[in-house]
């Protein structure tokens, strides 16, 4: 059973609460290899995607697996944060929780937004990405698919690419990953990476292939042009000449590396097209594998009161 | 009316009195100090272990009115100073409209006046705040403010803040900055640390206290005036004050009681009580601060007291106002984080929350010495008590301190022929 009835983040989360995610996503993926991929696991529960930011493929994936373990789904979403709304968070989401409903995933603009649901409202939280803090189930999908890949994560050297400072898949990665006894390490413009990055643990590169010497595993970011950081860096086209992920670039280090995005991908930005679509791209088994991550985590979490 | 306080612990330094004994008081004048007074009088008030020191004054807090009545008005904020232990306190001019004119500071006088607790506004440096133009700094002298600040924000151009120290230097009043280069702050709540990255907040780093500071300093000693530095959160500000009194400069400097008390850990939980202006720092900087205040870099601690309404806090933690109430709590934390923890003695505190205030400032005088008017603050030093904001007199209850164990409390105070002592307004005449 996991540890907390919400999965905030995973910053804290001890590992073998990330290992039961883990494997417990492993059945579900067997299953949506199913001709019926559908289970009655969550029959009769009520799950709200809650939605201030907009999102297509995390909101797809959290619908899909909330629908395939046949819980009950109401989407919600504001196309801006609820304060130009007039309304505050407070009062939308104890209107919705007046219906009766026993699961919450946010999406969030604002960091810390899942924590204060949790102050809120007695159902179970799920944060689906708050601000530049953490993304917890992208992480987790991330890490399912480096363990399926190379069959470990525990030793591994990971590297994160690009904006870390705007990214909340990168605290998820940093912190679940060395929970996991990887060695992680992030690469970046020097605007782009967090001050004091390095207390956590990891490693700083500022030249990309000081990173691709280093890695088993690059975890390349999306360059966040509507987060405002095209203004960290000149241009595209030298944050591709310094930091782009390219065949060549890979060739030269004669490497054998698993390349993840957690998309939409920059393509010609962050990486070229030639290894978005290569043999080491996983980027499509990434999107798969998500969908059985967050069935895994709504399953453990969603059954956890009832077991309690 | 003759009133004696009778077995307290009388200190004031500025007439090195350290004694323990009765002091008694005619119609507000302090008539006689001795270690045992025998008189016919209205009324006697036994303060065995209990401490009388000069008025403390409260050189920055924020009253609201006029404007946003609904967080504070002067006269809730008289109410919080006196149940927070002060008979001074010195209004910021961030109001709606303004503090820019003399209307203004006439209106926010009259609202105090007759009181307890003295109220000296301090005037806007530029006309509605905006850091285009010089306000009417003459205007509000002569109407009766006691230093200029564009508070909330910093003085907008070095242009606007050479004519500010230029100008003010006439009337030998203080520019009271509020260091913060925003050019750097941008959309930032918390203090750029390890925990920014964290908790993945925009983070608000000290580099934009100190650009400030340093800019302020240079022009301070191409023009002399004075210089105040609010509400002090970073080491680094702490060692460029500390360099520019060496010179000699006429430059002092301010610390709150939440800066001293807690680092940027209390954000963890995002209770939008913790974002402030300067954010909460790291350990290193409080310990700077707490060094500073031993060795007298910063000369007075003042609460930066910011009441919002439950309304505008109860959001996300990027959207919420910056600001906490700290009136009611200042004594209790310096009490409990200076004294106790032996950093200050009563003495020096007394010269950080009453003297130096005063000075900086030119409030009225507080002395207890025979002859002087009795402006006095009453502190019970031992008092261990629960902080519970629901008992609090100030109309906002933002405060993250709600349930912290203190060790020090203000028991009452005398000003203006008024005491207000065990929950009561007591007149001396």
């Amino acid at each position: 059973m996991l540890s907390s009835r919400h999965l905030l983040g995973l910053y804290g989360v001890p590992k073998k609460d990330i290992e039961l995610i883990l494997d417990t996503a492993k059945t579900f993926r067997e299953i949506i290899e199913r001709p019926i991929k559908k289970v009655p696991t969550l029959q009769g529960k009520t799950v709200v995607n809650l939605f201030f930011e907009s999102s297509t493929r995390t909101r797809i994936s959290f619908e899909l697996a909330e629908k395939r373990l046949s819980a009950d789904v109401l989407n919600f979403s504001a196309s801006t944060s609820s304060l130009t709304k007039g309304e505050t968070l407070k009062d939308t989401v104890r209107n919705i929780e007046a219906m009766k409903i026993d699961m919450v995933v946010i999406r969030h603009s604002a960091a810390g937004s899942p924590h204060y649901l949790t102050q809120l409202i007695d159902a179970n939280v799920i944060n689906a990405g708050d601000g530049t803090h953490e993304h917890p189930t992208q992480a987790l999908l991330d890490m399912y698919t480096i363990r399926e890949k190379i069959g470990r994560i525990e030793g591994l050297n990971v590297c994160i690419v690009g904006d870390i400072s705007h990214s909340r898949v990168a605290m998820s990665n940093i912190f679940g990953l060395l929970t996991m006894g990887a060695n992680v390490a992030v690469c970046g413009p020097k605007t782009m990476i967090p001050k004091d990055i390095d207390k956590l643990g990891v490693m700083v590169f500022t030249k990309i292939d000081d990173a691709i010497k280093f890695a088993d595993v690059l975890n390349i970011l999306r360059i966040q042009l509507e987060r405002g950081a095209a203004s960290n860096f000149p241009s595209l086209r030298e944050y591709h000449r310094l930091f782009g992920i390219t065949k060549e670039r890979l060739l030269k280090h004669k490497k054998d590396i698993l390349i993840m995005h957690p998309g939409p991908i920059n393509r010609g930005v962050e990486l070229s097209s030639d290894v978005a679509d290569g043999s080491n791209s996983v980027i499509l088994e990434q999107v798969t594998n998500g969908v059985a991550v967050r069935m895994a985590v709504l399953y453990l979490i969603g059954t956890r009161t009832e077991e309690n | 009316m003759k009133v004696l306080l009778k077995n307290a612990f009388l200190i004031d330094p500025q007439v090195e009195l350290n004694i323990k004994g009765d002091l008694l008081i005619e119609d507000g004048v302090i008539s006689k100090i001795d270690t045992s007074i025998k008189e016919n009088v209205d009324e006697i008030f036994d303060l065995k272990n209990l401490v009388v020191v000069p008025g403390f004054a409260d050189a920055h807090v924020h009253l609201r009115e006029p404007g946003r009545e609904d967080e504070e008005t002067v006269q809730s904020g008289i109410e919080a100073g006196m149940n927070g232990g002060f008979s001074a306190l010195c209004c910021m001019p961030n109001t709606e409209p303004a503090i820019d004119c003399a209307e203004v500071v006439t209106f926010v006088k009259d609202r105090a006046a007759n009181s307890l607790v003295d109220v000296y506004p301090i005037g806007a440096v530029t006309k509605k705040r905006e850091g285009k133009e010089l306000a009417l700094l003459g205007e509000m002298y002569e109407a009766g403010v006691v230093g200029f600040s564009d508070d909330g924000d910093p003085i907008s151009t070095s242009k606007i803040m050479k004519y500010a120290l230029e100008y003010s230097s006439m009337f030998d009043l203080p520019i009271i900055e509020h260091c913060e280069d925003k050019s750097l702050t941008e959309n930032g709540v918390m203090n750029e640390s390890i925990n920014s990255t964290k908790f993945g907040l925009p983070p608000h780093p000290s580099l934009a206290e100190v650009i400030i500071a340093l800019r302020d300093i240079a022009i301070l000693r191409y023009t002399g005036g004075k210089l105040h530095l609010a509400h002090i959160s970073a080491k680094e500000t702490v060692e460029v004050l500390r360099l520019a009194k060496k010179e000699g400069l006429n430059i002092t400097g301010e610390v709150t009681p939440h800066h001293f008390s807690l680092t940027d850990d209390a954000v963890e939980n995002y209770d939008t009580n913790t974002k402030v202006n300067p954010p909460l720092r790291t350990q290193q900087d409080v310990n700077a601060l707490i060094e500073a205040l031993k060795d007298g870099t910063i000369d007075i601690i003042a609460s930066d007291h910011a009441p919002h309404s439950i309304e505008e806090k109860e959001w996300e933690y990027i959207y919420a106002p910056f600001g906490m109430i700290g009136l009611e709590t200042s004594i209790g934390l310096t009490l409990t984080k200076l004294y106790h923890s032996k950093i200050l003695s009563i003495e020096e505190i007394i010269y950080k929350m009453s003297i130096n205030p005063r000075k900086i400032f030119k409030l009225k005088e507080a002395v207890i010495k025979p002859g002087a008017a009795a402006n006095l603050t009453i502190l019970d030093l031992e008092k261990e008590w629960i902080v519970d904001k629901f008992s609090f007199k100030s109309k906002s209850i933002n405060t993250p301190f709600h349930g912290w164990k203190l060790k020090g409390k203000s028991a009452g105070v005398i000003n203006n022929s008024k005491f207000f002592f065990e929950n009561k307004l007591i007149d001396l005449i």
